[in-house]
């Protein structure tokens, strides 16, 4: 049965993000951690902070990984699966129909009409991270992790990896 | 065309590309034009038109449809399982031995750091794709959905997923009745655009 709402979760959240692998991630929560509740939103985050810290394409990381809490080697199958199979798919058959397609106003305002409702979910998802944060190490803790990774990240440009690996340091010192 | 060739172009994108898909773009562009010429700029640009207008993950969809173009299935399924599946193996790895140690106090304390980090990359994204849309809806009618989105999710907890599948729907609505006010303001049949069906 698990297996079943493996494969339902992973593939109606990338069914429905547009926007590339980014857009899917508040789906995935929304599967992962209120519905099936296979994950806590702490648990949730540290695998998104792992994965960000990566490289390659991050809904098949997570993707990965959740399949293996899951249900082992056969769940990261399943769920990789159900990640990338349809889309995939859908790109070999419809390629061959580019030339209607690429200027498809169907196609076009669909991927602009998503993107509101992409942003908030993402935008929640960051408050509801942020609340954690509170709650696990205060308000000053929380202030200056929120501060130093929006100038790293925004102003100097530093490696999300580095930031992440920053982020470890600081935590195994100050929070352990 | 050899399927080592395609293995080692698509593991060394996905190993190389920080940042998740877009940012592999570029790398997988290289090896596709300039290192293997398995495709020409015109054909890349197309692919990646149709790979971003498509759901789902894109450098994937650009993986499978490279591998497929230059391998058939066989090639696909190459170039796919190369891109993916070593980065999936390395976070099992690491986050398995993270939580091993998740007893110990210096872990608990990562652990805790993470979250607001988190939360900051997520808002960043989140402000990415605000600027998106409101470049490609215009203000009025961005400022408009955002409030519905925020409505329908936080205040009433509507599903995402129904939530995504009503703008689907009103974005299919809105293009169905421009075309039809287009063909009945148009009398000459040759005026009439096709709607791509």
């Amino acid at each position: 049965m698990s297996f079943l709402h493996l494969v339902w979760a992973f593939f109606i959240s990338n069914l429905l993000g547009y926007g590339g692998g980014p857009a899917s991630i508040p789906l995935y929560q929304a599967e992962v951690v209120d519905h099936y509740k296979w994950l806590n939103l702490k648990e949730f985050g540290d695998i998104l902070a792992i994965a960000n810290a990566l490289p390659g394409p991050i809904s098949t990381k997570l993707g990965a990984y959740v399949g293996y809490e899951v249900a082992g080697i056969g769940g990261v199958a399943l769920a990789l699966f159900a990640t990338v199979l349809p889309s995939s798919l859908a790109m070999i058959l419809l390629y061959k129909f580019l030339n209607h397609l690429k200027d498809n106003p169907y196609i076009k305002e669909i991927s602009k009409f998503v993107l509101p409702a992409i942003g908030i979910m993402l935008g929640m998802l960051a408050v509801q991270f942020t609340v954690v944060a509170f709650e696990g190490s205060g308000i000053w803790h929380t202030l200056f992790l929120l501060v130093a990774s929006y100038l790293a990240l925004q102003w100097k440009k530093v490696h999300p990896a580095f930031v992440i690996a920053g982020t470890l340091g600081y935590g195994g010192i100050f929070l352990g | 065309m050899s399927f080592k060739d395609l293995f080692v172009s698509f593991f060394r994108t996905g190993i190389l590309g920080y940042g998740g898909g877009p940012s592999v773009i570029p790398l997988i562009r290289y090896e596709t034009i300039d290192k293997y010429n398995w495709m020409d700029d015109k054909e890349f640009t197309d692919v990646f038109a149709l790979a971003n207008a498509l759901p789902g993950p894109i450098a994937t969809k650009m993986a499978t449809y490279i591998g497929y173009r230059v391998g058939g299935a066989i090639g696909a399924m190459v170039a796919l399982l190369a891109h993916i599946m070593p980065t999936a193996f390395l976070l099992i790895f690491i986050l398995g031995g993270l939580y091993a140690f998740n007893q110990s106090s210096i872990v608990m304390g990562m652990i805790i750091a993470v979250s607001p980090v988190i939360g900051m990359m997520l808002g960043l994204m989140a402000y990415e794709f605000l600027k998106k849309s409101w470049k490609g809806l215009g203000k009025t009618l961005s400022i408009v959905m955002i409030l519905i989105s925020l409505g329908l999710l936080q205040l009433l907890g509507v599903h995402p997923a129904i939530v995504i599948t009503l703008f689907i729907l009103s974005a299919c609505t809105k293009i169905f009745y421009q075309n039809r006010k287009y063909r009945k303001a148009s009398q000459h049949p040759t005026m009439n655009r096709s709607v791509g069906k």
